[in-house]
Parts: C-alpha cells; sequence; structure tokens
C-alpha cells in the first residue's frame, strides 16, 4: 500500500482556515504518510451547485477530477466537501458515460479526514493531548450522507486530558448552508442561537467538528454574543501536543 | 413572489410563538424517536423501504389502481366523481347540498380541503362547513388557517384557545384544556346530529376492496361519517394502496412518524353506504378523487416520488427551518421540507422562487420520512430549475454573474492563487455589500487567514526540510 495522500484542503480551508490544512499534513506526516499538495486544487464547487448554478458546479467538478485524476487517496478535512464529491458529482455527468466512469473511479479514493485516519491508517489514538472540555457537533452532511457519527468521537475518546461532553442537539443544523446563510441570515442565525444554547448547558470551552464551514457559522454567532467558547477542527485537536 | 422577509423576522422574535412550535415539534419528536428505535420497531428500516416500493409501484400504475378502486366503491354501491379543480370538488358538493335541501355540513380534519379552500367556497354559497377536528376548529373559530399538516393550531397555546374560544363562543374565560375539549365538544355534538352531510379526507383508499381509512385522534372522523345521510370523503388521486395488506406497512409507519403512536386511537375503515341488514352508516357515499394538479407532477419521474407522501407530518418537525418560522410562513397550506417541494411543483417554479432556498440541506427530513423521499435532492433539482427560469427570464442577473465568475476563477488555477494570495476568491460570491452586510447582521466575520493554505505550502516546500 502507498503510503503517500493527496490532500484537498477545500477553499474555506485554504483562505479562511489555513491551520485546519496544516493540523491535518501534521497529523498524517506523524502517522508516517508523505502528503502531497497538488497545487492546481481550488474548490468542490458545493457553493454553485447548492445555489442551482449546475453547469457551473460541473465545470469546477471537471477541474478536480483532472486535478486528483493521479491521486490514490485524496483526504479532505471537511465532511460538506467530501459529500459533495462522493455523492453529488456523478449526477453532473449523467449524460457524459466517460466523465462518469471517471468520476465513479474517484469516489472512493475520496477519504473525509477522521474516517481516512481510522480506516485506512487504522489508528484511533494519534498521541494527541489536549487539555479542555470539548462537544461535538455532527455537522450535517457528515452524519447523514457519509454516515460519520461514531468516528471522531473514537478519536477525541484517545486524546489525553480531553472530556467529551455531548449536547442535546448534537444532530441539529448549525444552520450555515453555504448560500443559505446569505439568504436567509435572521433564519439561519436563529438556527445557530438554538444550536449554542444546547452548547452552553454542556460546560464545554471548545466545540470541535469536522467541518470548518459549520465552525465559521458558530464562531461568528459566539462571537457576537461574547462567549467564552472557541470552535477547533478535529484536525488541530489532533494535532495538538 | 419574494420571501415574506418581515414577516418571517417577526416569527423569529415572538418568543410565545417560538415557545410553542418548539416544544410542540420538540415533543413529536421525542415521541417518534422512541417508537421507531431499534428497541420498538426493528423492522423500521425495512418498512421504509416497504412503503417506498409500494408507492412508488402504485403511482407507476396510478391508471390501474385508481379503475380497479372505482368499481370496488361502486360495488360497494359508493359513487366515485373525478375533479380535476377545487372547484369542481366544491361545485358538485353544493350541487349535491342544494338537491337534498342541506344546509349546514360536518367535517373531520383533511388537509386536501385546506388545499382546494373547500369551506370558503361553500361558505360562498351560504353551505356552511363546521370542522370537528379540535384543532380545526379553533383555527374555523380564529379565522386563521393550519399552521402544521397534522397539528393545525400548533401556534397557538392554550390562553390564546381561551381568547378564541370567549371572543367568539361567548364563553367564560377557561384555560383549563380538559375544559376547553369540553366546551368544544358541546357545540360539536349537536353539530354532528344537525348536519345533513359529513365530508372527510382519506389517509388510504384501498383500490382491491374499495374502502378508504381513514386514522384520527379524536372520535370526530367516525362521528362525521357515520351520522349524517349523506358521507363525501376528499382525496388525492395519490392516496390509492393496491391492496388492504399495504396497510401493515402504511399504519405502522404513520402514526409512530405523526406523533410517536404505534397506532392512531381511531382507525375507520368505511366501504360505501349502510347496507340493509345494517344500524349505522350513511344512505349515501361519495369519492371525490382530486387531481388540482397532481397529474402535472406524474410527468418527472424523479419528482414524481414527492406524490408518495402520506402526510405524516414528520419532516416539519425535525426541520430547522420550519420550527423557526413556523407554517403560516410557506406559501400554501403544505408547509414545511414537504410544502418546499410540492408548492413549487404545483404552482410552478416560477412561483415564489425562494422556496426550495429556504433549507440548509440538513438533510433531516429525508432521514425521518416514513416513505423515503429524497426532500433534499428535490430542493436541489428546484433549486436548478428556478436558476434556469431566472437566466431565461433575464433576472437576478447579478447572482448569476457571480457564479460564472466563481466557476471561471476555481477552474483557473493561476487567477485563483493570484486572488488567494490578494486574500479573497470569495470577492465574487461576498462583495463588500448586500451579501457581506447580510451575513454581518447576524454574525461576526471571520478573519481573513494571513496566509493562505496553498501559500503555507509553497513556503514549506521552498524550505530544505519540514518547515512548520
Amino acid at each position: 500500500m502507498s503510503s503517500r495522500v493527496s490532500l484537498f484542503v477545500t477553499c474555506i480551508v485554504d483562505q479562511l482556515f489555513p491551520q485546519v490544512g496544516i493540523a491535518s499534513t501534521q497529523v498524517l506526516e506523524r502517522l508516517g504518510y508523505q502528503v502531497h499538495f497538488p497545487a492546481a486544487q481550488t474548490c468542490c464547487g458545493q457553493p454553485a451547485f447548492n445555489t442551482g448554478y449546475t453547469d457551473e458546479a460541473r465545470k469546477i467538478a471537471r477541474h478536480f477530477l483532472n486535478v486528483f485524476r493521479a491521486s490514490e487517496y485524496i483526504i479532505v478535512p471537511s465532511g460538506s466537501c467530501t459529500s459533495m464529491i462522493t455523492h453529488h458529482f456523478a449526477d453532473r455527468f449523467e449524460h457524459d458515460p466517460k466523465l462518469l466512469a471517471e468520476v465513479h473511479a474517484l469516489e472512493p479514493r475520496v477519504w473525509e479526514f477522521s474516517r481516512f485516519l481510522l480506516e485506512v491508517a487504522g489508528v484511533e489514538d494519534v498521541g494527541a493531548r489536549f487539555n479542555g472540555v470539548v462537544t461535538y457537533h455532527d455537522s450535517c452532511h457528515a452524519l447523514r450522507e457519509l454516515r460519520i457519527k461514531a468516528g471522531p468521537r473514537k478519536l477525541l475518546a484517545k486524546v489525553q486530558g480531553l472530556t467529551l461532553a455531548e449536547m442535546a442537539a448534537a444532530e441539529e443544523c448549525c444552520g450555515f448552508g453555504g448560500t443559505f446563510s446569505i439568504k436567509f441570515p435572521e433564519v439561519s442565525g436563529a438556527m445557530a442561537r438554538t444550536k449554542i444554547d444546547s452548547i452552553q448547558k454542556t460546560g464545554a470551552t471548545a466545540i470541535v467538528s469536522i467541518d470548518s464551514s459549520c465552525l465559521m457559522q458558530l464562531q461568528g454567532v459566539i462571537d457576537r454574543a461574547g462567549l467564552p467558547i472557541r470552535t477547533l477542527h478535529l484536525a488541530e485537536v489532533l494535532a495538538s501536543r | 413572489m419574494k420571501a415574506p422577509e418581515k414577516e418571517i423576522q417577526q416569527a423569529i422574535s415572538d418568543p410565545r410563538l417560538q415557545l410553542a412550535i418548539y416544544t410542540s415539534t420538540g415533543r413529536f419528536i421525542e415521541g417518534r424517536a422512541g417508537v421507531v428505535s431499534a428497541e420498538a420497531l426493528p423492522d423500521y428500516q425495512a418498512l421504509r423501504n416497504e412503503a417506498n416500493a409500494i408507492k412508488k409501484y402504485t403511482i407507476e400504475n396510478l391508471d390501474y389502481y385508481l379503475e380497479q378502486l372505482e368499481s370496488n366503491v361502486m360495488a360497494h354501491g359508493g359513487h366515485v366523481v373525478y375533479c380535476r379543480t377545487g372547484q369542481e370538488a366544491a361545485d358538485f358538493v353544493l350541487d349535491l347540498a342544494k338537491k337534498r335541501g342541506v344546509h349546514m355540513l360536518v367535517k373531520s380534519k383533511s388537509m386536501t380541503s385546506e388545499e382546494i379552500h373547500f369551506n370558503e367556497r361553500l361558505e360562498a354559497h351560504q353551505l356552511e362547513a363546521v370542522e370537528t377536528d379540535l384543532g380545526e376548529y379553533i383555527l374555523q373559530l380564529a379565522h386563521q388557517r393550519p399552521s402544521h399538516i397534522i397539528a393545525p393550531a400548533l401556534h397557538l397555546n392554550r390562553y390564546d384557545v381561551a381568547d378564541v374560544f370567549t371572543k367568539e363562543l361567548g364563553v367564560e374565560k377557561e384555560v383549563v384544556i380538559e375544559k376547553q375539549t369540553k366546551i368544544a365538544r358541546g357545540v360539536l355534538r349537536r353539530k354532528f346530529l344537525e348536519a345533513g352531510i359529513g365530508v372527510s379526507g382519506a389517509n388510504f383508499l384501498i383500490a382491491d376492496s374499495g374502502a378508504i381509512v381513514v386514522v384520527e385522534n379524536e372520535g370526530n372522523a367516525r362521528l362525521s361519517t357515520s351520522i349524517p345521510k349523506i358521507h363525501i370523503a376528499i382525496a388525492g388521486i395519490e392516496k390509492v394502496i393496491p391492496r388492504a395488506q399495504d396497510l401493515a406497512v402504511f399504519l405502522n409507519l404513520l402514526g409512530r412518524s405523526a406523533t410517536g403512536q404505534p397506532l392512531t386511537v381511531y382507525t375507520s375503515f368505511l366501504s360505501g353506504p349502510r347496507r340493509e341488514n345494517e344500524i349505522d352508516g350513511p344512505d349515501e357515499f361519495y369519492l371525490l378523487l382530486l387531481d388540482n394538479g397532481r397529474t402535472k407532477l406524474l410527468a418527472d419521474p424523479e419528482k414524481r416520488q414527492s406524490l408518495y407522501c402520506i402526510r405524516c407530518g414528520a419532516c416539519l418537525n425535525h426541520c430547522p427551518v420550519y420550527r423557526k418560522i413556523g407554517g403560516h410562513n410557506y406559501p400554501w397550506v403544505y408547509s414545511g421540507p414537504i410544502g418546499a417541494i410540492i408548492t413549487p411543483q404545483f404552482h410552478g417554479v416560477n412561483q415564489d422562487t425562494w422556496l426550495p432556498f429556504a433549507s440548509s440541506l440538513c438533510g433531516a427530513c429525508a432521514e425521518v420520512c416514513p416513505v423515503k423521499i429524497d426532500i433534499p435532492k428535490l430542493l436541489l433539482k428546484l433549486r436548478a430549475e428556478v436558476a434556469e427560469v431566472k437566466r431565461k427570464e433575464d433576472s437576478d442577473s447579478l447572482e448569476r454573474l457571480a457564479f460564472q465568475l466563481f466557476a471561471w476563477i476555481a477552474t483557473h488555477p493561476r487567477i485563483y492563487l493570484l486572488l488567494a494570495s490578494l486574500g479573497s476568491i470569495f470577492f465574487p460570491l461576498v462583495p463588500r455589500v448586500g451579501p457581506l452586510k447580510k451575513w454581518a447582521s447576524q454574525r461576526t466575520l471571520p478573519e481573513p487567514a494571513k496566509q493562505s493554505f496553498h501559500q503555507w505550502w509553497k513556503s514549506r516546500v521552498s524550505q530544505p526540510k519540514g518547515g512548520q
């Protein structure tokens, strides 16, 4: 088996949360993987797709196919972007058998970060240390499309010094939803505030998730309210020592 | 039509309403979770698959099963009337009432009748229609429309109901729910006895037996369909199922998904008028099979799954958007996720174009749908159709341009990197005005990173080793 893996950091991580990409790289390298970063990578196209611009989404998906054609393992620190590739690319090419075959060949090579650690690297304990009480937010596409629920919690359970406090509304949406958060800001904000109410009841000082977009939404509302809670991507927790 | 932004804002900032919605839907969520768990119902997922398969098969062979249903209803001495529109259904009832000299009818709860503004159409011709479901009765008195498919008055609390009763019935203020029920019961009992016609909906129409099935918890549907001399059932054509044994699947799912009941309190099987040797039942039975746009939905092989809906309301209860904005801010009587997918299909995607976008695509609806309608997928499909409509109309051109530009950037790595180094590839999507302002209305903006991951990686590989 190759120990070489390719990282697709996603546009949100690239632009707004590069520390998540850096942490993912560190965790993978500590496990002995040779991390490759195809420099022509951009975005998975989800913003366009979810807003109804399917032609634009198709173009971006084609670009992704070209960039990652040679990659055996493609690791994505986002459930939502992983799901876009593995669950929604195929429909973009239903009338193009050649590209559709390429998409189907791509799908099993794309791995959400935590799932890769557990199912390919086969590790639960990555040797991380993090002092504090955290709560885990199930991001919707990871939970309902990728069926990721127990995995990240298994990884967190092995982090020294960390206590996981489950919130009642773990599976409720944070309210981000891409352009939904701009088209319906009040509804989106109200959804986040409900989520944060549930988080506050746990006494956690940090929210951990595998999706930076949800965390951006939650952090934005937390900062607006001036609450002493921070948001961390799972990779950042797993990279801490 | 644009989204009713002001009304949505009002709903969100009304603590009384928020509490009413959140508590009631929360109770439904909890109830459902208890009765569909692996311990309570090990076959739950298998039942959902079966329900989906039966619906798919029936919808794809609808003509056959409607004809079978029709001949079996007639064999029991009932009549079948096909109605293309709500107007046709109302006209039929008005005509029959006139012929039989009926001035008042009682109704059990029926979303299909809400859909066609049945009461208003009748009242315009001095035919009084009295709602007998408690929630519907309260709303009829309050001159409001339902805000939920199965719990129509979910947005009201008992103090609101007390006010409605005092104002409309002239009774003393009563805030104890049991006593309020008693007041309504007192009024409605008399109506059941006086009414010349009873109108009901139908949850299922069984093709191979010609029976209709009505599920309820209050007993008012049973009274509405058995006391008056004439029973008229109004049902959408999609309510037909092939065999009585299919109910083993649907009855097991409907109550559990709706209210968290393994079975509703009453399940009535009604097959035609009273026979000669029977004591109870109406003298005449009519089944009004309503199209009202449903056949339009059959055309699209993917979207036609919208017709599988058994109106349990689980998608509303679990929808974080419905739970914030409530049922009244949706443009049609069908609210929540199911409303968001069927309204554009019934009324046209060019109407209420905001509706398919009023979702974070969290997928909670699809997860709880007992007949497995892929609601998020249909929302995405409708979004694409809206974008296409707008392209043809040449409206919303700024958004379209923004995404064209974004796609161009995202497929040209050099441009992407150049813009990334300047700090924003998102500028076409979130220009400094408009969208960004909307984001900032609710949240603090994230600080742009000083160095993108691309830049970090580049600086790292140019160093001899590591570079962390």
